[in-house]
């Protein structure tokens, strides 16, 4: 287009700011953000903390090594069921079959194997491939017939559990007890490779955020400041070294059989949650994702193939799915009739939400499943520790699901009357 | 009428959903560096229009010309193509993106599978500059937080960004504050100075006074007067509106708009 002529006096937007220039005034920001109603994972942080105040007190087992890496593997395969809902959440969708997909796609892993002899690798994949079908299924359902995705999840919850009684028989079970895929829960990393590990990561981590945030200055892109850059190397390193030192002490009650090591379920997570927070910060489809989410008929406007964008969604959903019912079938050791039902879905969502992912869509990370999967994982966990009847679990767990919509609708009200 | 042609034509459009006729043989011309604006009561099929340019709902007949040529137009990315942009009255706006993202949604720039956040962003803030846009706070501020005004201007910047030829505006002040309104209609003044074709689709006959060359008004569907703004009054237009014609009008009804 030809030139429009500026004032050179307007020119530039007199008070856009590239970057809040001390780490006090993105203090201040973050606080008011906060206030505002735009928590992100600051309620689930809190909560983690005063649970593991709370049952440190309670129980003297709780804070124990041996502990603290059981908690870890049992929130695995809840922190990679919520991390595949967060995309259908942030779609303002939800997925109410996904926990049985993972548990039908787990028994097709576990029939592979058990009835046709077939490697691990193939049964994996068979796995995968049947939670994506079942996903794609869904999304057209939802996407192209228009059917609400809460109504097709419910049919394929009650339907999908059906067919995992077909495969298995009425009160049955598949033992899982491969080498590789029970070791996904149950196998360590050698101590040195665990902390090797742990350094890569966070030294990846340290040079990628230094070198984002040079170039975005270089460039004169709005930026934090360095501060606050460094800060967050310094939490993430901090945690990582501390679960690494954690989980490399010798845990066994049983002086002659020493178990250390770090779970090789931990660095699936990390790496899962590496590549989704890729995929929807950096990627067009990630992109197009909160775009759907935040307004759908924007999104088509704006000629995305808004269809299109949910039906990935879901297949990616239940691939994932998938993956957690594997993670699930591996720590318990075998795939039974109710495997991926009962409180499994509940949980994941509860996990999402509670993590800072908002049920109305548009807003979440991938990182809200990793916090707040621990958050479950730790009240499941400590109350069994309590040996409290069952019917507690059930009940706090419910609470706090509740609790986490509440702050979620709540924050969204003030987000929007404070136009955050 | 201009000697220059139209950068873009509809001639003799006709759409219907179901039984219900809206468009009836509609003739739109829009010219390069004009405002047209486009009148009409409730129900006159403005929006209908709108959509019909936009390729949002495709034409049952007539046809469509850009720059002089016939093309066709099958949906809103073979409009954004051609260089048509469309600043809806809902506005179109994904809230919780920010406005660089907003700005690119749909056309985002990549460097291989990677988003190139520094291009959109230093692209998305010269676009803002060139319009003077001197409200907002950052361009990495999310939509929002924004006000009705600013929000309007990331959109119409939108076109700026991406070199539109034509750009449709629906309603664009209709729910702003005075002070906001001037800012707009200064922005769609500038936008056509700068040799972009604007259709202005307004009930505000004071905006349509203030920044159209053209005024195009419907009634019931059908083109009631194409007219330059200078030729006509405030008066005039609201009978046109209203009634269809105009009495003392001193433009021939054109053969399309006999009741």
């Amino acid at each position: 287009m030809a030139d429009i002529i500026t004032d050179a006096e307007e020119a530039g937007f007199a008070s856009d700011l590239t970057q809040s220039n001390t780490l006090g005034d993105s203090v201040r920001a973050y606080v008011q953000r906060v206030r505002g109603g735009d928590m992100g994972a600051l309620p689930s942080i809190l909560g983690l903390v005063a649970l593991f105040i709370v049952f440190g007190i309670a129980n003297d087992r709780f804070l124990s090594n041996l502990n603290m890496a059981n908690l870890a593997t049992q929130a695995g395969s809840i922190i990679i069921l919520a991390m595949a809902l967060v995309p259908v959440l942030l779609l303002g969708d939800i997925d109410l079959s996904a926990g049985v997909a993972g548990g039908v796609s787990a028994c097709v892993m576990g029939l592979f194997i058990v009835k046709h002899d077939q490697p691990w690798g193939v049964a994996v994949l068979a796995a995968l491939v049947t939670g994506a079908v079942i996903g794609l299924v869904i999304g057209i359902l939802v996407a192209k017939i228009g059917i609400p995705s809460f109504v097709v999840t419910l049919a394929f919850f009650l339907g999908l559990q059906g067919v995992t009684l077909k495969l298995i028989g009425e009160g049955g079970s598949v033992r899982v007890n491969q080498e590789v895929i029970s070791g996904i829960a149950n196998s360590n990393m050698s101590v040195l490779a665990g902390w090797l590990s742990a350094v890569v990561i966070i030294a990846a981590f340290a040079a990628l955020s230094l070198l984002r945030h040079r170039r975005k200055v270089s460039q004169g892109l709005q930026h934090q400041p360095l501060a606050v850059v460094v800060a967050q190397i310094v939490v993430i390193a901090i945690v990582l070294l501390v679960v690494t030192y954690i989980l490399n002490q010798n845990r066994s009650v049983n002086a002659n059989f020493p178990i250390k090591g770090i779970p090789y379920v931990i660095p699936l997570v990390i790496l899962l949650l590496i590549a989704w927070t890729f995929v929807l910060g950096r990627t067009t489809w990630g992109r197009h994702v909160y775009a759907v989410g935040g307004n759908a008929e924007a999104a088509r406007r704006a000629g995305i193939n808004v269809d299109r964008i949910r039906i990935s969604v879901f297949t990616m959903c239940s691939g994932m799915a998938a993956l957690s019912g594997i993670v699930a079938a591996s720590y318990v050791g075998k795939v039974s009739t109710s495997s991926g039902g009962g409180n499994v879905l509940l949980y994941a969502v509860g996990a999402a939400v509670i993590g800072g992912t908002s049920l109305f869509g548009g807003k979440g990370k991938a990182s809200d499943a990793v916090v707040g999967g621990l958050v479950i994982a730790t009240i499941a966990n400590g109350l069994g520790l309590l040996a409290q009847a069952s019917w507690i679990n059930f009940v706090v767990t419910g609470g706090v699901l509740l609790l986490a919509a509440s702050v979620d609708a709540v924050s969204r009200r003030r987000r929007s009357a404070t136009g955050l | 009428m201009s000697d220059t042609t139209p950068l873009l034509q509809l001639r003799g459009v006709n759409k219907s959903f179901g039984v219900v006729h809206v468009l009836h043989d509609v003739d739109l011309a829009i010219y390069p560096g004009q405002v047209t604006a486009l009148v009409g009561d409730n129900g006159a099929g403005k929006s209908t229009l709108v959509k019909t340019v936009a390729g949002i709902y495709p034409a049952d007949d007539g046809e469509y010309l850009f720059e002089g040529r016939p093309v066709t137009v099958h949906g809103p990315k073979d409009a954004s193509a051609l260089g048509i942009e469309v600043v809806y009255q809902d506005l179109a706006l994904c809230e919780n993106l920010d406005i660089v993202e907003n700005m690119f949604l749909g056309r985002e720039k990549t460097n291989g599978i990677v988003l190139d956040e520094t291009t959109m962003e230093s692209k998305a803030r010269e676009a803002l500059t060139s319009l003077s846009v001197r409200t907002v706070k950052s361009v990495r501020q999310s939509v929002s937080s924004l006000s009705g005004g600013q929000r309007q201007t990331v959109a119409i910047a939108k076109s700026v960004l991406w070199n539109s030829k034509v750009v449709l505006l629906d309603e664009p002040t209709a729910a702003l504050g005075v002070a906001q309104t001037r800012q707009v209609l200064d922005l769609v003044r500038r936008l056509a100075d700068s040799g972009v074709g604007v259709l202005l689709i307004s009930h505000n006959l004071t905006d349509v006074f203030e920044v159209a060359d053209r005024i195009t008004a419907l009634y019931l569907g059908r083109v009631a007067a194409d007219v330059a703004t200078k030729d006509v009054t405030s008066r005039q237009v609201v009978e046109l509106i209203t009634t269809g014609h105009s009495s003392d009008l001193d433009v021939a009804p054109r053969p399309s708009t006999t009741v």
